[in-house]
């Protein structure tokens, strides 16, 4: 085994790369928590690979039989029915994991200089998810996947002059038809993933060349050791490598039971509706997207003006990419920002979860009221970053991190 | 400000060698267990290959029903995407049927070409009735059934000639020598449910 | 800061409670699709009364059979008995079950194909389908001389009424509008009385609850040796961190 190894490291950078990857790659030693959900968004990325290739093999992705043969893999496949839990309840894990990677992100401020790259890339790997999940829920032709491809494809019609051709380009017909599953089915399984790939890859090399920050927000490589390691770093491996085995342990522990016993967890991940086949000549009562989209759905819903409301959602999502720049606070971490901050953040999480619960529900006037004030609330957040993190009083951030 | 930031491993400590020991006891199980969960997490993917229920449906044996036959007939069904020939043999065609041992390249069916219910001089559970998959054992075009004597030639005594290169079998299904064919044509499994009634796809017990 | 977030809570919960629109009240089942006999008497009602419109597409006889008991000492389906009283088409028993009513005719007689109700309990639920099946009453003006409470005019006949007897709706006030299980009178009993029906119906129901998934039971037994095996996997991590970790602070 070992003459192997040479071997191989005599004509490919193994060794070094292990070394300075993960034996010899220090992060910092106080991550929390929230540091799970990184290496967490991996594992479900090989879920879903691996679930979504095997589903192929079974899957016909053509309106007369697509529904039919999701029926044969739950019925008639050997375990089938387990495929396609593991990759219904995966798509939904992805939202919830990247959610609070998110969130740590903005918690902790991660993007902030060196590491805005790091974040841009991240923003682009949230759109990217988001397409391939609105992708991949075509796929079942239920008069969800129908209806909601029917929506928001029209959505694109709100572009002035481009629009209507634009929307029927999308579609390949002039309503979603065949065309449409044909070609989503053909971006959800190649295109979109190996997208994904390229970027988690470009993500973590981002990463790793400026290191991790950490709950504290103090910058680990400013204190060195003799040997040029930070003082309040440990390599990766074998620290990180056996806290995230016991993370994964405890993810699959969930993961599973909803798998077993709650797979539509109350109509939230696989929705009563999509057990109906697609019908382009009746609309289902209440169209909604899947829980994941549900708060920009509610914002888009909340403007009277449809080009706007594709606006505003559409800026919602890409004025993520601005945060590194709106936050001009001279501290990283929450925990030494001033209250402003701690506020602004406690309302936008207020607001965004709300917005998420209203895009499940049929609007009404008040529903259509409050749905306004969280968007408001929603932008305020970013849009006011800059006044209220530079005025605001922070905390003096200690050099070490303390045991 | 705590001076051990990071773990020393230092052997006059009697505390870190029980920590290597345990280290090392609890990484092996716990290597051994996740071990064995990733093996029994492979089943939903190696299982999902088998046939599926859809494909053991159309697979599924089929039933024949033999007292329309007549004498010296040849009835063609199909079974797993396969011709199943059934023939019944005339007692002329029994008669003869081991005359010409000496020009078979497998007289006795010693390869497994049959189940072992079919392996005797009449490839068949009853003599009358013969089960043959008619697929030619050269490169799986469908013989045609020569039953008449002399049909072929002086020497032809009754059986299946393939058009495609000229392969031969005999009313029992086995294979002469000197032609392309290597083998005897397949028996499929298949049992008798009742005095006319077979069943294609059943084994015999 | 306080204000405005109970402000934002008390507009949430206010948005919650207005409910757009009045949707019937359901009425309660409890489902167990481990109960074979259920199954059984609910399958021979489907196949019965059910079956000559409605097409269980996804379900395949033997596959039935085997869930249901319907067994041979050996393990293997009892061909006979399923074809004798469950199967009156010529399908074969691996076949999946469809109507033998052409579609054209379908459409003539009752304006659309009815549906296949293979999924119709993970569509609408045990309840709807409870309360759907026991909310058919006698409406004169129908052209099958029925009509039901959650699927106003429907086209459906009630086809379970030899069983049922003569239901009537009784309007509050005389207002037909706001009918609710509680207005419906059984005025005649059929073949069956009030408690003998309903108990059929919950078989019907447990029956089609099964339909659409069928595989459950033996979803949940995996899942319990999976949870414990990982949670087991779990405790072994947990000591593997616990004791690398212990140096670090």
């Amino acid at each position: 085994m070992n003459g192997l190894l040479k071997w191989v490291d005599a004509r490919f950078p193994l060794v070094s790369t292990w070394k300075s990857h993960i034996s010899e790659y220090y992060a910092p030693k106080n991550f929390n928590f929230y540091y799970f959900f990184g290496s967490l968004a991996m594992v479900v990325l090989v879920n879903q690979l691996l679930t979504g290739l095997w589903l192929t093999m079974f899957y016909t992705p053509t309106a007369a039989e697509a529904f039919n043969s999701i029926e044969y893999i739950m019925r008639d496949v050997n375990y089938g029915w387990l495929l396609r839990y593991m990759h219904s309840t995966g798509a939904s894990a992805f939202f919830i994991v990247i959610y609070l990677h998110m969130f740590r992100g903005i918690l902790y401020g991660s993007y902030q200089k060196p590491r805005e790259l790091v974040w841009l890339l991240g923003v682009v790997l949230f759109i990217l998810l988001m397409a391939e999940a609105f992708f991949g829920y075509l796929l079942p032709w239920g008069q969800m996947s129908y209806w909601g491809a029917q929506v928001i494809t029209s959505l694109f019609g709100a572009i002035p002059f481009v629009g209507d051709t634009l929307t029927t380009w999308l579609r390949g017909d002039y309503t979603v038809a065949n065309a449409t599953l044909q070609r989503f089915f053909a971006l959800h399984v190649i295109g979109v993933p190996l997208l994904l790939l390229v970027l988690v890859f470009l993500h973590i090399v981002a990463l790793h060349k400026v290191g991790s920050n950490n709950p504290e927000g103090i910058e680990i490589k400013k204190t060195l050791d003799e040997q040029g390691h930070p003082l309040d770093g440990i390599p990766f491996h074998p620290y990180y490598t056996v806290k995230d085995f016991l993370g994964v342990m405890v993810f699959l522990f969930c993961f599973f039971a909803v798998v077993f016993f709650f797979p539509e967890m109350g109509g939230y991940f696989l929705e009563s509706a999509n057990f109906i086949p697609a019908d382009p000549l009746t609309t289902p009562e209440h169209i909604a997207p899947v829980w994941y989209m549900t708060p920009f759905y509610a914002m888009l819903r909340a403007i009277p003006d449809k080009l706007f409301g594709v606006i505003v959602m559409g800026g919602a999502i890409a004025i993520l990419l601005f945060i590194p720049w709106l936050d001009r606070s001279p501290v990283r971490s929450i925990r030494y920002k001033g209250n402003y901050s701690k506020y602004a953040l406690v309302l936008f999480v207020i607001s965004f979860c709300i917005l998420g619960y209203l895009g499940t529900v049929s609007t009404t006037p008040i529903r259509q009221f409050l749905a306004r004030i969280c968007t408001a609330i929603y932008f305020a957040f970013f849009l006011l970053m800059p006044i209220y993190s530079r005025w605001e009083k922070t905390r003096i951030v200690p050099e070490r991190i303390s045991g | 400000m705590s001076n051990e930031t990071r773990p020393t491993v230092n052997s006059d400590l009697p505390d870190d060698s029980v920590d290597e020991r345990r280290r090392q006891f609890l990484l092996t199980t716990t290597g051994v267990l996740g071990g064995v969960g990733a093996l029994c997490a492979l089943t939903p993917f190696v299982s999902s290959w088998m046939p599926s229920a859809k494909a053991q449906a159309a697979g599924a044996p089929v039933q024949v029903d033999l007292s329309k036959i007549e004498p010296g007939q040849q009835v063609t069904v199909e079974w797993r995407g396969r011709p199943v020939w059934i023939i019944r043999r005339t007692a002329e065609m029994l008669k003869h049927l081991n005359d010409t041992t000496a020009q078979l390249r497998d007289p006795d069916s010693l390869v497994e070409q049959q189940p072992s219910y079919a392996q005797n001089k009449f490839r068949s559970i009853k003599p009358e009735y013969l089960v043959l998959i008619g697929i030619c054992t050269h490169l799986g075009c469908s013989p045609k059934y020569k039953p008449f004597e002399k049909e072929l030639g002086p020497d032809w005594p009754g059986g299946f000639y393939c058009p495609c290169h000229g392969s031969m079998f005999d009313l029992a299904g086995r294979v002469f020598k000197s032609v392309p064919a290597p083998i005897n044509l397949e028996v499929p499994p298949y049992r008798y449910i009742s005095e006319h009634e077979i069943i294609i796809g059943e084994d015999d017990k | 800061m306080s204000r405005v977030l109970i402000y934002l809570i008390l507009i949430l919960v206010a948005s919650c409670l207005h409910a757009n629109v009045a949707e019937p009240e359901l009425l309660e089942i409890k489902i167990d699709t481990r109960d074979q006999s259920k199954l059984q008497r609910g399958a021979a009602l489907f196949m019965n009364y059910c079956s000559g419109c409605h097409s269980l597409r996804y379900m395949r006889y033997n596959r039935m059979a085997e869930d249901l008991g319907l067994t041979t000492f050996d393990g293997s389906v009892d061909s006979d008995l399923l074809i004798n009283n469950l199967i009156f088409t010529k399908a074969k028993i691996h076949d999946p079950i469809q109507i033998s009513m052409p579609e054209v005719d379908a459409r003539q007689w009752f304006g659309k194909l009815p549906p296949d109700l293979s999924l119709s309990a993970r569509e609408r639920g045990a309840e709807w389908l409870y309360t759907y099946l026991r909310s058919f009453y006698i409406d004169k003006s129908r052209p099958f001389g029925t009509n039901n409470l959650l699927i106003p005019d429907v086209a459906m006949p009630n086809i379970l009424a030899p069983l049922e007897g003569d239901v009537v709706a009784i309007p509050i006030g005389g207002d037909l509008k706001r009918l609710s299980n509680s207005n419906l009178v059984t005025i005649a009993i059929g073949e069956m009385n009030e408690q003998q029906f309903d108990s059929a119906v919950q078989d019907l129901v447990t029956f089609l609850v099964y339909v659409a998934e069928p595989g459950k039971p033996a979803h949940h037994r995996l899942g319990l040796i999976v949870l414990i095996f990982l949670g087991l996997l779990i405790i072994f991590a947990y000591r593997l961190k616990k004791v690398y970790w212990r140096n670090i602070h």
